[in-house]
């Protein structure tokens, strides 16, 4: 095989082999190849030096509170859905210095950081972390205030993307209209295709990165009965997917929904540990935490990812906000499903199942959400900020109670 | 003898009160001015008044041991100061002093309330108004306990 | 998108020029820009971060003359680390300062309106910038005047301006507390009572409403009784912050993060999210 010229959507064919040739091509270009791995009997995200470091032959088997990788009877090298870790983790990293200050003679200085030449290549994106990354692009990128650091990991960064072969556990995917085909936003995107004793994948040129980077790999254009195999391979993720949470008006419904005795039932099972946000490929927020040296004389500024469900997040003087742990997973879910729309114009929830599987009571943002539904078709229901009137906090009610 | 039947119509709270009923509660009407530091009534003396306030401020102070007066309550012009008091004699639980000039109209609560006992119509309408004063007074009162400036 | 060269979270160090005790725990600081230089510009309402060396970093409201941007003033209250360490900074100390943030007081809209200035404890430092303003202007505004309480004499934030305002025969400042000790010749009782006392048309009135959340919710609840809309109610809301971005998520309200949608926000748009407990 020979490089052929290919365009932009163009679907060709790698085997599998060639990958290692793909991970060199990025490396030479400067790229940081991370990608699956295994490390310590979990699957995580970290640095490839070559193709024997992806889980060749490993699949996992995932449901509420439960995570075990498991050995396939195939050497597939993306046979597993996806991990506790995200790829928010480069790009947003859990803890970052945002700069160094020194207190001298002439008072305080503040020192700009450094440049962050890092860039990464993503090898084996799922398509909702796809969608999870453009939904950080929006709270990072779209709004008033820019993250500059983000900003340039975001833009530098290579995507190869991975269409899902089977359905993980936990994931609802199909039901958030994330995946499990990745419909853009990387610069390739596979599908792992083990058949007749071959192995090969059915990659689509996602951008004019992607496509530089093909060029310079054996590869050729894809055959109608490939594709077909792909589109299988998709199609039955998609029919396997077990779990699915009805979006219907689901802002609307969560904000009539606030004072919902659900939220009493799931807060005496949730441990407020916020696992759930950790493990999120959307949860943004964060803290900042001021350090200074022994001497007095120089200080640091850390931005560190925060966790809603601690009673400091929301302290102010005197007190917190929400003090209770059904004030904080309401917060959480009414964020993530709800709020987040107003905000970014999008949900806050790519269906990747992750809050499931590492939640350590097993809480199911699916069944809370269905739980929340039923309940007001029975009648369960109160006073929410929806519940009164329009909703969405605009609504111009009059209120004449004395 | 000047009638004091406009003045008391011109408080909020006799306000739209049919001009009959004005009448009789003129009868137990009487003008009277504080001078600025002058007290209305003190803590434990004997409580026959009801005033109305038309003009000035009145502090409403309780008197604490080594701290002296502490002011709990200014009330001013289309306020007014003190109980109905039914039967029997009663005595006052605070201090009122005039923090300015002060013109009120003093309503002998004895007279007033046989009046009303004997008129039950003009009695709903004051005890209507003097209840909503009292509510008015037991919110402020609540928001104080609240010390919301935190 | 919008194009920004500078991290927004780098603070510039400044210089205290002057610091005034206002009560037994809240100071006002002058600052200015160690390095010289003019400032910059604010809107009332708007907000800065004030960042202390090693301790950490907390929004406090400019409290200062907008039309003279180049003194910035905040009055701090030392209620936490933050606040206590910038409480304790003293003429010639340095602090970061990064800002200004947030959407501001509607003072632009406002020709025209009478408008009401209320304001219970510290939060008369927020509206202040909005009253120079007001005050600057004055003619272009309808009847104007502040209602102002605190818990006590004592606990009463730039006294001297307001006996000098109170001294003015355009404007009406009504001051109240909740308990005095002997020689307070002024009002005792709550803010929401003294709104019977303004002098305003309903209908063209505009109201700035600043102070804990209770003493604004009965505020705001007297302003509805007395027929203004809640449209024309601005409240200052207050939450955890620790970007002024809207980055960090700790100051979110339901669907708005206070710090880039607020801190001021017009009463309709947030009523039901601020009447709501724990959110």
């Amino acid at each position: 095989m020979r490089p052929a010229a290919s365009n932009l959507g163009d679907e060709v064919v790698l085997e599998a082999q060639a990958l290692q040739q793909l991970l060199e091509v990025l490396s030479g270009r400067g790229y940081q190849v991370v990608g699956p791995t295994l490390r310590q009997g979990s699957l995580v995200y970290d640095r490839l030096s070559s193709l024997d470091d992806l889980p060749r032959g490993w699949g996992d088997q995932q449901e509420g509170g439960f995570f075990r990788l498991r050995p396939l009877n195939e050497p597939a090298l993306f046979g597993y859905g996806v991990g506790q870790k995200s790829w928010k983790e480069f790009l947003y990293p859990p803890r970052r210095r945002l700069w160094p200050a020194r207190q001298e003679a002439h008072g305080l200085q503040i020192l700009p950081p450094g440049e962050d030449a890092v860039k990464f290549a993503f090898i084996g994106v799922h398509p909702c972390d796809l969608h999870a990354i453009a939904v950080q692009d929006k709270v990072f990128l779209e709004g008033p205030y820019l993250d500059l650091h983000y900003q340039a990991r975001r833009q530098s960064a290579f995507i190869l993307a991975v269409n899902c072969g089977h359905a993980c556990g936990t994931g609802f995917c199909v039901s958030m209209g994330t995946g499990p085909r990745a419909s853009s936003g990387f610069d390739l995107a596979l599908t792992e295709i083990l058949a007749e004793a071959r192995h090969y994948l059915v990659v689509t040129v996602g951008s004019e990165k992607g496509r530089q980077v093909i060029s310079q790999l054996p590869h050729r254009r894809a055959q109608a009965q490939e594709l077909e195999a792909a589109a299988k391979v998709v199609a039955q993720a998609a029919g396997q997917m077990g779990r699915s949470l009805d979006t219907t008006e689901i802002k609307a419904l969560l904000y009539r929904n606030y004072d919902n005795p659900r939220w009493d039932q799931v807060a005496a099972r949730c441990l407020t540990c916020g696992n759930c946000t950790l493990v999120c490929p959307t949860c943004f927020c964060h803290t900042v935490e001021d350090t200074s040296g022994l001497t007095g004389e120089q200080a640091e500024r850390w931005r560190r990812w925060d966790v809603c469900y601690t009673v400091d997040f929301s302290y102010l003087h005197g007190g917190s906000i929400r003090a209770t742990p059904r004030s904080r997973y309401r917060q959480w879910l009414t964020h993530k499903l709800a709020t987040w729309i107003d905000q970014f114009g999008v949900s806050g929830c790519v269906g990747c199942g992750r809050c499931i599987t590492w939640c350590p009571v097993a809480i199911d943002i699916t069944a809370e959400v269905r739980a929340i539904r039923e309940g007001e078709r029975s009648g369960a229901r109160g006073q929410g900020p929806g519940a009164r009137g329009q909703g969405a906090g605009i609504s111009k009610g009059t209120d004449k109670s004395n | 003898m000047e009638t004091l039947e406009p003045v008391l119509a011109a408080h909020p709270f006799l306000q739209g009160l049919d001009p009959r009923h004005l009448k009789i509660i003129g009868e137990c009407a009487s003008k009277v001015n504080f001078s600025a530091g002058e007290f209305l009534f003190r803590e434990q003396d004997e409580a026959t008044n009801f005033y109305l306030i038309n003009h000035g401020r009145v502090a409403v102070e309780i008197f604490r041991a080594r701290r002296g007066p502490v002011n709990v309550q200014t009330l001013r012009e289309g306020e007014a100061v003190g109980w109905l008091w039914f039967g029997k004699p009663y005595h006052w639980h605070f201090d009122a002093r005039a923090v300015q000039l002060t013109r009120a109209l003093a309503l002998d609560v004895k007279s007033l309330m046989q009046r009303c006992d004997q008129d039950p119509q003009l009695g709903y309408e004051l005890m209507k108004r003097y209840a909503h004063m009292l509510a008015v007074q037991f919110r402020v009162a609540i928001l104080q306990l609240g010390d919301m400036y935190g | 998108m919008c194009s920004q060269l500078t991290d927004p979270m780098l603070p510039t160090p400044y210089q205290v020029l002057k610091r005034v005790r206002e009560t037994k725990d809240t100071f006002t600081l002058t600052l200015a820009p160690v390095k010289g230089g003019q400032g910059f510009p604010f809107a009332p309402g708007q907000f800065n971060m004030l960042y202390i060396f090693g301790v950490g970093e907390v929004p406090i409201s400019i409290s200062g003359d907008p039309d003279r941007p180049e003194k910035l003033v905040h009055t701090v209250r030392a209620v936490g680390a933050v606040s206590r360490a910038i409480c304790g900074l003293k003429k010639g100390d340095t602090l970061g300062v990064r800002g200004p943030y947030g959407v501001p007081w509607p003072v632009k809209a406002a020709p025209g309106y009478d408008v009401l200035v209320i304001a219970g404890g510290l939060g008369l430092a927020p509206v202040r910038p909005a009253v120079y303003h007001l005050l600057a202007r004055r003619p272009e505004y309808g009847n104007l005047e502040l209602i102002y309480g605190a818990r006590t004499p004592e606990d009463l934030v730039y006294r001297r301006e307001l006996s000098l305002w109170r001294g003015r025969f355009d404007f009406r400042v009504h001051v109240t507390v909740d308990a005095a000790r002997n020689g307070w010749r002024g009002n005792v009782g709550v803010v929401p009572n003294l709104i019977a006392r303004a002098r305003f048309d309903p209908e063209q009135t505009m109201a700035l409403v600043c102070g804990p959340g209770v003493m604004m919710r009965f505020t705001v609840q007297e302003l509805v009784n007395r027929g203004l809309k809640m449209e024309n109610i601005y409240v200052s809301l207050e939450r955890n912050m620790k970007c002024g971005l809207g980055l960090c998520g700790h100051c979110q309200l339901g669907p708005f993060f206070v710090c880039k949608d607020g801190p001021v926000f017009p009463y309709d748009r947030v009523r039901d999210w601020f009447l709501m407990r724990e959110v």
